[in-house]
């Protein structure tokens, strides 16, 4: 069973966790055009590599980061967010 | 013991010819390079010969021939999709199937099972209902038939599922068939070959040169090639590809897993399907119980293969085939899927002039392997989408304007 470190329960099965996929920055929808919006909605930095990521502990009901290697599957860190503004920058 | 067999021992120089030339080095140039020697590289690569008169063709594979996803996968070959475009398309590809071994003259154990997706609720009935009428209105053969009908097709299943998910009922799809993986990728690529098209093993594509004009050339592990046409037919590896050329998609890779039993009698005639217990099965032509799930749960681009899948799939096959408890599981492994927000795949002509993707196969790209080389070989050749693939373009992302097959691909492969 590969664990995961949650910042607030320490390590648990993965299974007790939610993926909900990169952290990306999103463009202010009353500023941007179209062809932007879409990028933003459909489009994923697809390619392996070293990414953060948003991921949920389902019973403690925790959201946070983990920095994780996609290619190895190796959780290098995990941090609550501060904001979603504050993760993006 | 047959002639041949007999000619074929006694004789120093083997009489037979190899299933493939293996040319000994890279040309400079060519006309269309193909990266990738999948089922889907290799049938373009044989479509473009066949069909288009076009030879002067490399087919680039970093390993080896149908060592991606077309020897990894399932092999359930359907047509009861969701959309029009969906159901044209895979319709298309089900007829190509059906004269394929005598055109290669080589055995697919091409297989009419009769498929069914089962459905325990009320909502699942609703989709079944919805997409058999789609078929009907496009003259593909699926009904939707009631928990009786499926207790007298297959009379060993626990119709409650051990009580969790009792059958309502289900989709039936009477052409639902399997096929010899392998062989579909070794018939393209012997056609291709015996036709003047080059396949070159372990050689990786490292980068693509584009200028004003588009694609001028490959990079690869053995050299440079000019070319001016690039069909990236990889599957599991498209985002890389792709960010070769610069190119941004919403393909997104996710694990899927597979595993097979020990061989039985056979006594699973039908394809089963169940979305709700994430179940899908067969048996294979040797007796082998062929089994998949849902996909992993989250992004890696590695074909590890989990104890978790294997529990859990088990776990399921037990509450649908309670009798299966002393069957052994002898093999699973996994493959890279190269997922897209509709459950459609992306094909035909990109932004950068001479970059043709035929991707975004995800789960349910081994039925397309015909079909989709024949319409990319097509759309190669003219410069311009086949008819047929005009609603799988990478553009209809920027319109808003999706081929939602979700409900027709997301656990029935
Ligand atoms: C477990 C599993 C079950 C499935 N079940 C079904 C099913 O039941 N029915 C169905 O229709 N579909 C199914 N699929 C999906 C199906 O297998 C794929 O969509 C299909 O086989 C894709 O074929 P392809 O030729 O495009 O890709 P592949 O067969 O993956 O070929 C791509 C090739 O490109 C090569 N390559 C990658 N990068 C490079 C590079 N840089 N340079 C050179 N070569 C490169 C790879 O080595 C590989 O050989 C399943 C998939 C999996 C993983």
């Amino acid at each position: 069973m590969k664990l995961m470190p949650c910042p607030v329960n320490g390590l648990r099965p993965v299974s007790e966790f939610f993926y909900w996929g990169e952290v990306r920055p999103m463009p202010d929808p009353d500023r941007c055009d179209d062809a932007a919006w879409a990028d933003y909605v459909f489009n994923r930095n697809g390619a392996p590599g070293i990414k953060k990521e948003w991921w949920y502990h389902t019973p403690s009901g925790t959201w946070f980061i983990a920095e994780r290697d996609t290619i190895r599957d190796e959780v290098l860190r995990t941090w609550l967010h501060a904001s979603p503004e504050a993760e993006q920058q | 013991m047959p002639w041949r067999l007999l000619r074929f021992a006694l004789s120093r120089t083997h009489p037979e010819p190899r299933m493939f030339t293996r040319p000994a080095r890279l040309k400079p140039a060519y006309d269309v390079v193909i990266i990738g020697a999948g089922g889907h590289g290799l049938a373009a690569a044989y479509y473009l010969a066949r069909d288009h008169g076009i030879t002067n063709v490399a087919v680039l594979e970093k390993g080896y021939i149908g060592g991606g996803n077309t020897g990894r996968n399932t092999t359930i070959i359907r047509s009861n999709y969701l959309t029009v475009e969906g159901v044209a398309f895979f319709d298309e590809s089900v007829r190509l199937w059906q004269d394929l071994s005598t055109e290669f003259d080589l055995n697919l154990f091409y297989s009419t099972r009769g498929h069914f997706t089962l459905a325990h609720t009320d909502s699942a009935m609703r989709t079944m209902r919805w997409r058999a009428e789609v078929n009907k209105h496009l003259g593909v053969d699926s009904e939707l038939v009631d928990a009786q009908s499926v207790a007298t097709a297959i009379p060993m299943m626990d119709m409650s599922c051990a009580g969790h998910a009792p059958v309502l009922g289900a989709l039936y799809h009477a052409p639902g068939a399997i096929a010899r993986h392998d062989a579909v990728a070794w018939g393209y690529g012997r056609g291709a070959d015996q036709r003047g098209a080059e396949i070159h093993q372990q050689t990786e594509v490292t980068g693509i040169e584009i200028n004003d004009s588009g694609v001028v050339g490959v990079n690869t592990t053995r050299g440079r090639i000019a070319t001016r046409k690039v069909l990236c037919a990889v599957a599991g590896s498209t985002p890389r590809v792709a960010e070769m050329v610069g190119l941004r998609t919403p393909i997104y890779i996710h694990p899927l897993q597979a595993m097979v039993s020990e061989p039985v009698k056979p006594w699973l005639d039908p394809i089963i399907v169940s979305g709700s217990l994430h179940v899908y099965v067969s048996q294979s032509a040797r007796g082998e119980l062929v089994m998949g799930a849902s996909l992993d749960p989250y992004e890696l681009h590695s074909t590890r293969s989990t104890l978790d899948f294997a529990e859990g799939l088990a776990a399921h096959m037990l509450d649908m085939f309670p009798f299966l408890s002393d069957v052994k599981v002898v093999r699973q492994w996994a493959g890279m899927a190269d997922m897209t927000p509709d459950f459609a795949p992306i094909m035909g002509k990109t932004p950068v002039e001479g970059f043709y993707l035929d991707a975004g196969w995800g789960t349910w790209g081994f039925k397309a392997t015909p079909v989709s080389g024949k319409t990319m070989a097509h759309t190669v050749a003219h410069d311009a989408n086949h008819a047929l693939i005009e609603g799988f373009n990478l553009s209809r992302f920027g319109r808003y304007q999706l081929t939602g097959e979700k409900g027709a691909a997301s656990v029935g492969h």
